[in-house]
């Protein structure tokens, strides 16, 4: 159990670190040369000005037109990639680690906000399951990855759960826990969940065209 | 109505049939490959790959709305049916599929963009559909009407087909009429130096040709400084950029701007059109490698807004019927015009009542995109797919309006088959229309 204990929280970290992070760089580099070649549009329209007017607008609730006519789904969603920022990298012991390992550390949240954090996000992976299965077009759209990944996003909030809270076999778990967390972050990048980075360049440039170009309000 | 959509997939259209009876498997793989090096860029890999398939564009889309939320129309749904299955499967696909994928980019969509603005990434599933469509047309299987009308385009540098001493009698016919109501009104033909070079889009001089006569009026009331040009390249209108015959399109924008070029006018204003607005300030240009258009383009609700401002045209008497708006997509979500638009309704009208939603989150009239122009065989399936405009419109009709003013081409087209279909019973006017009709005319002696 040491073994892959020690495997899964040194080497294999490593590798998933670098693969998010190289993979990060690797898609924006490389749309940004493929832009370059084949979307000219893209550079000779983006602006920075509108393009942080749109980022803005669809970040926060209620900004858009859209947003306001779901507030219920517009909260969950907020709260829900809010939170899946927030509670890993302002958890006590992921900072305690980070501590031991490199001595930097940083401003943590008190664990029981931290539970509840994570308890909105699996509360929320759990609504977005539902609403896949029972909404008809969402239903339509919905691939097996959709739900593939949707489990991957899960799972490590899931067993970090478990772990905190030491639950039956939680030396397992805990190991699972990180196991993946690392497949999630070495996925990011190579899946659709490569939005994390990729949504500001796709709505910045839409802000970019509608503000510049067209406009009007792409809100 | 899932029905509907049903029977919807049974269409038979000349040009997608006899264009499938050519193509192989090996064939389409074959220009799917091609295509896809050549033009597939960051943009179309990242709004195909990266939608995370919500579902929040779905009530984006008339169409979604119109059959009863069947989930084929939703917009990412179509990207789903068509550029999804094609990159996933790298081409591989049947003629089936591509006969149906034809069917959907073509006629299912309307490339109004409102989806873009209720995706919260800012996909453009417009620019997608536009692929597929460019990729049929590549295959040979657009939709036959439309694909006649880019024939046209390439021969005559107009979309329907005039000759030039056709469009040159249209002129003079129309100087003629005009000039039994006023005394000395000319159309004036090949002014070089003028400083508006006044376009229009085919069907105006084959059966709209009374446009060109209000128009007429109305540049000599403003005692403007026009033209138009006698030569091939006095048509705006551009349907090869919907059929995705981007050669063509480049080819009729650049025989356009250099008419315009050649008549060394300071402008273009053009007539009341959407799509034309759009291959000019948008599409064709970049085509030709312009950011904006090489030559100024004014669409005619801007040209209004600044006659009836700056005092240009004066109006005698208002509009009295109550009227209601609708906002044609490429020109409000493609350029903004909505605050001057209603600018210009309420100058010339007595009341207006607002249809909603409006401005740049108005429904297209589902005649846009090409669509209406891939005729006959499509025409209920655009009619019914346009419920919630008819809802509206009958909304309107109940809060008092009696004429719907529509300052696009293709949106009357949408918008009378809808009224008639629906039973509205609703006045369908150009603002040009309403501005001849109200305006002080000094010299009429009618």
């Amino acid at each position: 159990m040491h073994a892959i204990y020690n495997f899964v929280s040194g080497p294999l970290a490593w590798v998933a670190f670098i693969l998010f992070f190289g993979g990060i760089l690797y898609q924006l580099i490389s749309r940004a040369m493929l832009a370059k070649k084949k979307d000219a549009y893209v550079y000779e329209y983006w602006n920075f000005y509108y393009a942080f007017r749109s980022i803005l607008h669809w970040i926060f609730p209620f900004a858009s037109t859209n947003s306001r006519k779901r507030p219920f789904l517009s909260i969950i969603t907020f709260i829900f990639h809010l939170s899946i920022f927030v509670a890993p990298l302002f958890l006590f012991a992921h900072i305690t680690l980070i501590n031991e390992a490199f001595n930097v550390s940083w401003w943590f949240l008190p664990d029981g906000v931290a539970d509840i954090l994570t308890l909105v996000v699996i509360g929320a992976c759990i609504f977005f399951l539902v609403r896949r299965m029972v909404q008809p077009d969402v239903k339509f759209l919905s691939s097996t990855s959709d739900y593939v990944l949707l489990a991957l996003v899960a799972a490590p909030f899931v067993t970090g759960y478990w772990a905190y809270h030491q639950w039956p076999g939680n030396q397992i778990v805990t190991i699972l826990h990180m196991l993946s967390a690392e497949v999630l972050l070495a996925i990011i990048p190579f899946t659709k969940l490569n939005h994390m980075f990729l949504f500001f360049f796709t709505r910045g440039y839409m802000g970019s065209e509608f503000g510049g170009v067209r406009f009007a309000r792409d809100w | 109505m899932k029905d509907a959509a049903v029977e919807n997939t049974q269409i038979h259209d000349e040009g997608i049939e006899k264009g499938a009876e050519k193509l192989t498997p090996e064939k389409i793989q074959q220009v799917y490959q091609k295509m896809m090096d050549a033009e597939a860029g960051a943009r179309l890999k990242t709004y195909v790959e990266s939608c995370v398939s919500c579902g929040l564009c779905s009530e984006a889309c008339h169409f979604y709305l119109s059959y009863d939320k069947d989930p084929r129309y939703s917009p990412a749904g179509k990207v789903k049916q068509t550029m999804a299955v094609l990159m996933k499967k790298k081409g591989r696909v049947s003629v089936e599929f591509m006969k149906k994928a034809s069917e959907i980019a073509s006629t299912e969509c309307n490339l109004c963009k409102r989806c873009a603005q209720y995706c919260p990434f800012g996909l453009d599933i417009a620019y997608v559909m536009l692929f597929v469509r460019r990729l049929c047309h590549k295959l040979g299987i657009s939709p036959q009407y439309i694909q006649d009308t880019a024939q046209s385009h390439s021969v005559t540098y107009n979309q329907m087909w005039v000759k030039e001493d056709e469009w040159i009698d249209s002129l003079q016919w129309q100087e003629e009429e005009a000039q039994e109501e006023i005394e000395g009104l000319r159309i004036p033909v090949e002014k070089e130096g003028a400083d508006i070079f006044y376009s229009v889009i085919g069907p105006e001089p084959k059966f709209r040709a009374q446009l060109i006569y209000q128009a007429a009026v109305i540049f000599n009331a403003a005692g403007l400084n026009w033209t138009m040009p006698a030569t091939p390249g006095w048509d705006n209108s551009d349907m090869a950029m919907y059929t995705g015959d981007n050669e063509i399109m480049a080819r009729i924008k650049r025989m356009h701007f250099e008419t315009a070029m050649r008549l060394k006018v300071k402008r273009i204003v053009m007539g009341e059109c959407g799509h034309a607005f759009r291959s000019i300030y948008d599409m064709g240009n970049r085509a030709l490698g312009w950011r904006m258009p090489p030559v100024e383009v004014t669409h005619s609700i801007e040209f209004f807004y600044e006659l009836i401002k700056s005092g240009k045209i004066k109006i005698a008497k208002k509009y009295e019927p109550t009227v209601t708006i609708h906002d044609p997509c490429n020109v409000i979500r493609g350029r903004g015009l909505h605050d001057m638009l209603r600018y210009v309704v309420h100058a010339i009208c007595e009341n207006v009542e607002e249809m909603h939603p409006n401005r740049e989150h108005n429904f297209c009239c589902s005649a846009g995109g090409g669509v209406i122009n891939c005729g006959p065989p499509w025409k209920m399936k655009r009619v019914n797919g346009n419920k919630v405009k008819a809802q509206q419109l009958f909304d309107a009709k109940s809060r008092g309006a009696e004429t719907c003013v529509a300052p696009c081409h293709n949106c009357h087209g949408g918008l009378e088959d809808i009224i008639h279909h629906n039973e509205i019973g609703m006045d369908l006017k150009f603002l040009g229309d309403i501005i001849y009709e109200v305006m002080e005319k000094p010299e009429s002696v009618l």
